[in-house]
């Protein structure tokens, strides 16, 4: 049939080396594993299920932060804050992140963590289960999942660090346009695009806030869709404008249409007369703010949700909180927290940007 | 006539066999194996794979004192099982000088439609293999294109690497699919009998010694090298060209739907973006085992070199306290093009070197 020739053999002795390359590998690796398996149990048992408030903050803490992707600047601000923390806290945090968003890009990097073995880990999650799997095995072996911005699966980490709750974001907001308006006359809500969970979200807290008896004379006329596109959300602004001439005032919950709502505005005769405020980026909205255009406009300060999970990684590790609801730690400069439901920690309400303060923040 | 070629017997036939044969082993290695055996074995791709992977290992282990342990192995091997399962079949797509650049897509939509079939009811054990159908049939769209209407693969597989990703998110959106069985989950994420070598490797390598046997050792194999040699001479000696290019396409697509499914039980998440960028690594790992880009060339057992020696570097590089993830991507690049640079350059140099020294031999023997 088939002659086993010269060629044939040769490809077998390839792969023959492949193999017993292979399971050298595995082999060399094999009398580590033991001891490698048990000093992970015994770090796990020795930190035990209660939280001790008192416990000093470990010396030399190593933290791992995982963006959901490099080269994101707003995810370099909150790590910057990670960073923040621990070198005020004695520790060191380095970044390590994949160059791709994909749901499983994180998972190679998560599993090569967990064998440098760091006190904690501040995770930005992609998709909030595929990474769970490999946080549990970082969990077993003693270190602490901190997950930041965007959640992963609640078994799969200690604490939860968001940056604002849906509640918040739409309380904040109407506030922000009725102090802006004196409680009184029209408003429009230029949006994303219509089926935006978040977006839908904070509008129906708007919605809801404004029944409140003290925003009574404020009407709501219209919510528009600038669908996240610069050009479309002008546009809206635009026709919003047009479309009701005693619009007082616009919130923009969303970065690309709330500066090009400003654009528009910063050019036509409304300038000053309607007021806008939303959820902004300082850098974007700063021109506005110095040229008069805007008064205020909202957001969370990113580096401050770094800064805080960084602050819950060291009070983690060191025994001070477990993650349970209803502990209580303090993280540094930003004061108090305690743990809520479902192991979330909020860093509080939105911050507002105006002219005082913007110089302050460059992100 | 060498024994290789005696199914064919058209004087084209044994150009196209002679050529496939030729261009498969080293010059030296048709000189006497009694003085010339070593310097074979000196001058052979593999070889210098596994010198590079001897080299690494002290290096990574400077790297990180973690990379010469068992759980390197463990995880870093998890991470590249899609990656090497892929590879095999395509192995067999470049040496017939073709390519399938879709693989990474084709992962993503098994696992999309894995993901909606889940939320339509049906069993796990159903849901595998009509993913794996589904992945034959993609394959098979890619293996018509190409030989049906003549496109080159390049251009086809491009072209399908955007289509069966744009497909994936239509069949289930920025949704996943997280809640699998458990006792399915563990089998992928788990390790083989209380070894170090996880499961799903060790489904690898029971498709490595399937398809070294398939290109290797048996009539279908040869006619693939003869195909990527020389496929006008191929099709003259009676072989069926087109029949053979779309069975490999089939089982391209099949293998990567099958790596979908074990990236999607593996870490309990089917999603339409699993796998992005995957076909990178994949087309580096074949070229890098020595496989021409040209067709007529390569070996199974030179690719999973390739595949331990680009698993380990990025091991090492993922271990690193201070290397970042963007010299993954970089050290990647730089052996995609020099895989496909060096082994034409260690040819001439070995040209070079034979007929300086085996022509009093040749002079002779015949």
């Amino acid at each position: 049939m088939i002659p086993f020739g010269s060629r044939a053999r040769r490809h077998l002795l390839t792969t023959t080396i492949a193999a017993v390359a292979a399971l050298a590998v595995a082999a060399c690796g094999s009398t580590k594993n033991d001891s490698s398996s048990s000093s992970g149990s015994s770090q796990s048992s020795s930190t035990g299920a209660s939280a001790n408030a008192e416990a000093p903050i470990k010396k030399g803490l190593k933290v791992v932060s995982i963006p959901k992707q490099l080269g994101n600047p707003y995810e370099e601000f909150e790590h910057s804050g990670v960073q923040e923390a621990m070198k005020e806290l004695g520790g060191s945090d380095r970044i390590q992140g994949s160059t791709d968003a994909g749901a499983s890009s994180q998972v190679p990097i998560i599993n090569s963590i967990v064998q440098q073995k760091p006190a904690a880990i501040v995770i930005a999650g992609n998709d909030p289960n595929a990474v769970a799997p490999a946080l549990k095995q970082a969990a077993q072996r003693g270190i602490k999942v901190v997950a930041m911005d965007s959640d992963v699966a609640p078994d799969a980490r200690s604490v939860f660090v968001n940056q604002v709750t849906t509640k918040l974001v739409g309380q904040n907001q109407v506030e922000s346009i009725a102090k802006q308006i004196g409680n009184k006359g029209q408003i429009a809500i230029l949006s994303a695009t219509a089926n935006a969970t978040n977006q839908n979200a904070w509008i129906k807290v708007m919605k809801d806030t404004l029944k409140d008896p003290k925003y009574k004379d404020i009407k709501l006329v219209k919510v528009a869709y600038g669908d996240d596109d610069d050009q479309k959300s002008f546009q809206q602004m635009q026709g919003l404008i047009q479309a009701y001439p005693n619009l007082k005032g616009v919130i923009s919950p969303t970065t690309v249409g709330v500066a090009a709502a400003a654009r528009y505005l910063s050019k036509s005769p409304e300038k000053g007369k309607v007021k806008l405020t939303g959820l902004g980026f300082p850098n974007q909205m700063r021109k506005f703010v110095d040229d008069g255009t805007v008064d205020e406009f909202q957001l969370w300060v990113p580096k401050d949700v770094g800064y805080l999970a960084g602050q819950a990684a060291a009070a983690l590790a060191s025994g001070r909180i477990t993650g349970k609801p209803g502990e209580t730690f303090t993280a540094g400069r930003l004061g108090k927290y305690t743990i809520g439901p479902n192991s979330e920690i909020v860093l509080g309400p939105l911050t507002t940007f105006n002219k005082e303060n913007i110089g302050k923040f460059d992100f | 006539m060498p024994a290789e070629a005696e199914s064919v017997t058209t004087p084209a036939a044994d150009d196209a066999a002679a050529a496939g044969r030729s261009a498969d082993t080293t010059p030296d290695a048709d000189a006497p194996r009694s003085r010339e055996g070593l310097r074979a074995i000196a001058g052979r791709w593999e070889t210098l794979l596994v010198a590079l992977f001897i080299v690494l290992l002290p290096i990574g282990q400077a790297i990180s004192p973690e990379f010469l342990t068992s759980d390197s192995f463990t995880t870093g091997s998890l991470d590249f099982s899609e990656i090497a399962l892929m590879a095999l079949p395509l192995t067999l797509v470049v040496v017939a000088a073709e390519i399938d650049l879709s693989v990474a897509s084709v992962l993503g939509l098994s696992s999309a439609l894995m993901a909606t079939l889940w939320n339509g009811g049906l069993p796990l054990e159903l849901i595998m293999p009509l993913c794996i159908v589904a992945g034959g049939l993609c394959g098979a769209f890619n293996g018509l294109l190409v030989t049906r209407l003549g496109l080159p693969s390049l251009a086809v597989t491009i072209g399908t690497l955007a289509l069966f990703r744009g497909l994936a998110f239509v069949v289930i959106g920025d949704d996943s699919v997280t809640d699998f069985p458990a006792v399915w989950t563990d089998r992928a994420f788990g390790n083989f009998a209380g070894t170090a070598v996880p499961n799903v490797i060790v489904l690898f390598a029971v498709l490595a010694v399937l398809f070294a046997v398939l290109l290797h050792f048996t009539p279908f194999g040869r006619s693939v090298f003869a195909i990527g040699a020389n496929e006008e001479a191929a099709f003259y000696s009676g072989l069926r060209v087109k029949r053979i290019k779309l069975t490999l396409f089939v089982l391209s697509g099949a293998v990567a739907a099958l790596a979908g499914v074990v990236i999607s039980l593996r870490n309990s998440t089917a999603a339409a973006n699993v796998g992005v960028g995957f076909e990178l690594t994949v087309v580096t790992a074949v070229l890098l085992g020595g496989v021409s880009i040209f067709g007529g060339r390569g070996t199974i057992g030179g690719v999973i070199l390739a595949l331990l020696l680009l698993g380990g570097i990025q091991k090492a590089l993922l271990l690193s306290e201070s290397i970042s993830s963007y010299w993954i991507q970089i050290v990647t690049g730089t052996l995609l093009v020099s895989s496909v640079l060096g082994p034409n350059l260690v040819r001439r140099v070995s040209d070079a070197r034979r007929r300086h020294s085996t022509q009093p031999t040749q002079e002779v023997s015949p």
